[in-house]
């Protein structure tokens, strides 16, 4: 897995791949997941945020590597799915996708400009989005609308936390 | 064995990953599969939400009771000064007998409804995504909850338990779209269901136009459902409008679901009758000391 990740930093030798400080992704993960199941029982409204999305995309993103990717998201989202309604898979697989993405994407593109990062995040939840709708109809046959106004403005939201969030998350990266 | 090239490994990976969440998610039912992984999770995680419920409220208290009602002026800092931590020390007080004031209304109620088993649980944490209205309690199997029980505030239905863990439990709000009670209309009579939307407000659904339904009538439970006591109150009618075929009738939850902090669970599978404020009369207050209520200490 690691030997895949300095083939792609070859190959792409302009693009740095970011390692992180020893426990760094797990508690960041374990961190989002305990405010994204927190924080709404205090302020309702703060349920539009994804962090467990904005984490696999953080560091989907910054580590390059799709087999890391991928199984960093699919990790990720059946923590989510534990902690919420829907049956193990529904997140997982929405999010193992994302990852896989993502971090294809940060193996082929600079990433780190805010402005990239605003971009990408719009389109990753729209991306997630529309891979839990495609679930939800196809696997569970529960109806679904595939966009929405309020959706909508989830990902500008997100996005532009994210913005700052991937700024702190930053700070975890080890020194090359 | 030809091997596959290193670039279409994380695509292999990838198709693997996804086709065993989809035979996991096709096989999967609820009611068993994936509770151990749910549990572990549920587990690891529930004492920080415990101890962040707890540091929250503190946090907010503070917030709410000292720095928003501070009206600073440099005229009269020395003063301010003063009263601030007065002010302070002012509003722990109020916010110990806000605190009590909530209790002393679950406790009314548990007194008044003595032979129905129920327990008091606190709210401690929120799905973990946005489409789905749950929040976990910190009472579980361990306190007599199960799969099922009905879960209430004093003001009304909240919703019902989805999971029992040993130490805590999902309940499912009356808000989530893939929620349910039995209701009918307290004047009427008519008995229909009212269900979810995923939006704060409820939909009492099946309605004929040939109905007549008002706004602002209230909605209880019919207890038709089995799982919820009749007469409870379940909302307010807030929007009526013709459909095809049937009304579209919005209902406003009694119950304070955005903001719920303490909530009863009924210890009990079958029907039961609840008794409300107004039927009780005197006769509470005839009664000798009550027994205490399981509320949560905070």
């Amino acid at each position: 897995m690691m030997n895949d990740t300095f083939d792609l930093a070859g190959a792409e030798s302009h693009i740095e791949v970011h390692k992180f400080r020893g426990g760094a992704i797990v508690l960041a993960t374990g961190f989002a997941l305990l405010v994204q199941a927190l924080i709404p029982v205090y302020f309702p409204k703060a349920a539009i945020l994804d962090l467990p999305l904005l984490i696999t995309i953080y560091f989907a993103l910054s580590r390059r590597n799709p087999s890391t990717g991928l199984l960093l998201g699919t990790m990720i989202g059946l923590l989510q799915d534990s902690l919420s309604k829907v049956p193990l898979g529904f997140y997982g697989i929405a999010k193992t996708i994302i990852g896989y993405i993502a971090s294809s994407i940060g193996a082929r593109l600079d990433t780190e400009h805010p402005a990239a990062r605003f971009a990408l995040t719009v389109l990753f939840f729209v991306v997630h989005q529309g891979v839990t709708v495609l679930i939800k109809r196809l696997l569970l046959a529960q109806p679904e609308v595939w966009f929405t106004l309020r959706l909508g403005i989830a990902a500008g939201v997100n996005a532009i936390v994210a913005v700052f969030l991937f700024l702190l998350l930053d700070r975890l990266r080890r020194p090359s | 064995m030809a091997a596959i090239p290193s670039r279409h490994k994380s695509l292999v990976l990838l198709a693997g990953v996804v086709l065993i969440q989809v035979l996991f998610l096709a096989v999967q039912k609820r009611d068993s599969q994936g509770r151990l992984i749910r549990s572990w999770t549920v587990g690891a995680i529930s004492p920080f939400e415990r101890s962040g419920a707890w540091g929250f409220g503190r946090v907010r208290d503070v917030w709410r009771h000292y720095f928003a009602l501070q009206n600073t002026s440099r005229d009269n800092e020395e003063l301010l000064r003063e009263n601030n931590a007065l002010k302070l020390q002012l509003s722990q007080l109020e916010s110990k007998a806000a605190d009590a004031d909530r209790l002393a209304v679950l406790l009314n109620f548990r007194r008044l409804n003595r032979d129905v088993p129920m327990l008091g649980a606190r709210v401690i944490g929120a799905s973990a995504d946005a489409g789905s209205a749950t929040v976990f309690v910190d009472r579980g199997e361990r306190d007599g909850i199960r799969r099922n029980m009905a879960v209430i505030t004093p003001d009304g239905v909240v919703g019902k338990v989805i999971e029992a863990f040993s130490s805590s439990a999902q309940v499912l709000l009356l808000t989530d779209k893939d929620s349910g009670v039995g209701a009918m209309l307290a004047d009427s009579r008519i008995q229909k269901p009212v269900g979810g939307t995923g939006e704060p407000l409820l939909l009492l659904k099946y309605v004929t136009n040939d109905d007549t339904v008002n706004v602002g009538e209230r909605v209880v439970t019919s207890g038709m459902d089995r799982i919820f006591p009749k007469d409870l109150p379940v909302g307010t009618i807030t929007e009526v409008k013709p459909g095809n075929p049937f009304k579209q009738i919005r209902v406003r939850p009694a119950a304070n679901l955005e903001r719920l902090e303490e909530v009863l669970v009924l210890l009990t599978l079958h029907p039961l009758e609840v008794q409300k404020p107004a039927e009780a009369g005197t006769e509470a207050g005839e009664k000798s000391a009550p027994e205490q209520p399981q509320v949560p200490k905070s």
